[in-house]
């Protein structure tokens, strides 16, 4: 691993431990959110597809349904008896918070009519009524699922950010902080003894001259 | 304050959803779904449905709306599943921890 190109000087050294105690703190806290959001997930996924495997059973069980209701109305007929909506789905959105990403919170707004169907029975067979009927609690299935399936895309990339932080510090930051502080440790040592040789090699050349200069 | 709900697909798939109130975006195309979908960002829909053949199509679009917190796009079977949802599942799976712990065979 390459060291950081700094000075080897005490001051450099002192920064950088406060530098490398802060990233060791950081490693140890997106590690454990890294766990707690993978818990999270395991759990919403679980459910997202529970709740898919009903969903796409149920809307290909009314839609086929539908299509045979179709089959026994001309197509004018019935798109114009469902072209006006007798109420529409309505929904409030907000957003709740799973270790601080924030993933949507769907609620479904019932509306007031009790009536659902925006046609006359007279023109349409009784299957598109029944099948209308299931869409309809399929319908809040679905937006159960939207709600889920969208929490579920946003903790998988905030998983995959976080395990990218913790990578990058564990084996490059981290790393790289230790060896850079080593260097300069023994930098400083070595500087020390050569000091320590250096008066050592003065002391004796004095000492030497004062032995000469006496005789 | 309430949200809207649109649903994108091929107008025969999606004619029942309206008898339900959802409002619905025939497209026969990618290149149509792109526009919707752009053009109901702006309007406040928060949650687009999206029938799986055309979300196949356009894929790589939908992946730069997967970080954000809406619109969500959900991709739905017209008819039959084709396993487009299933996947999408699977691979959040696979991104986040790196293992299938729902589909494996034992």
């Amino acid at each position: 691993m390459a060291r950081l190109n700094v000075n080897p000087t005490r001051m450099e050294m002192k920064r950088l431990k406060a530098r490398l105690t802060t990233a060791i703190r950081g490693h140890k806290l997106l590690k454990d959110k890294s766990d707690e959001m993978i818990r999270q997930f395991s759990v919403l996924i679980r459910k997202n597809k529970d709740l898919r495997e009903t969903v796409e059973k149920g809307l290909s069980d009314t839609l086929s349904a539908f299509t045979l209701a179709r089959a026994l109305t001309s197509s004018q007929v019935l798109e114009e008896a469902l072209s006006m909506p007798s109420k529409s789905v309505e929904i409030t959105c907000g957003s709740k918070n799973i270790m601080s990403v924030a993933v949507p919170d769907i609620q479904i707004v019932e509306s007031a009519s009790g009536d659902i169907f925006p046609y006359s029975f007279s023109t349409i067979t009784g299957e598109a009524d029944s099948s209308i009927t299931e869409l309809q609690k399929v319908l809040k299935k679905l937006i159960e699922l939207a709600e889920i399936e969208k929490a579920c895309n946003m903790l998988a990339v905030e998983i995959e950010k976080n395990k990218r932080r913790v990578n990058a510090l564990e084996y490059v930051m981290i790393p790289q902080l230790n060896e850079t502080i080593k260097y300069i440790r023994m930098k400083l040592e070595e500087n020390d003894r050569a000091a320590t040789t250096r008066i050592m090699k003065v002391k004796d050349m004095i000492a030497a001259r004062e032995l000469l200069e006496k005789n | 304050m309430t949200d809207r709900i649109g649903i994108i697909g091929d107008p025969d798939s999606i004619l029942a959803f309206k008898a339900i109130g959802v409002e619905t975006f025939g497209v026969s195309t990618g290149v149509e779904a792109k526009a919707y979908i752009k053009e109901m960002t702006q309007k406040k829909f928060k949650v687009i449905f999206i029938t799986e053949r055309i979300a196949m199509e356009i894929e790589e679009f939908l992946q730069k709306y997967k970080s954000m917190t809406y619109p969500a796009i959900i991709p739905i079977p017209s008819g039959e599943a084709t396993g487009f949802g299933m996947n999408g599942i699977r691979r959040d799976m696979e991104k986040a921890i790196g293992a299938d712990i729902l589909f494996r065979k034992d």
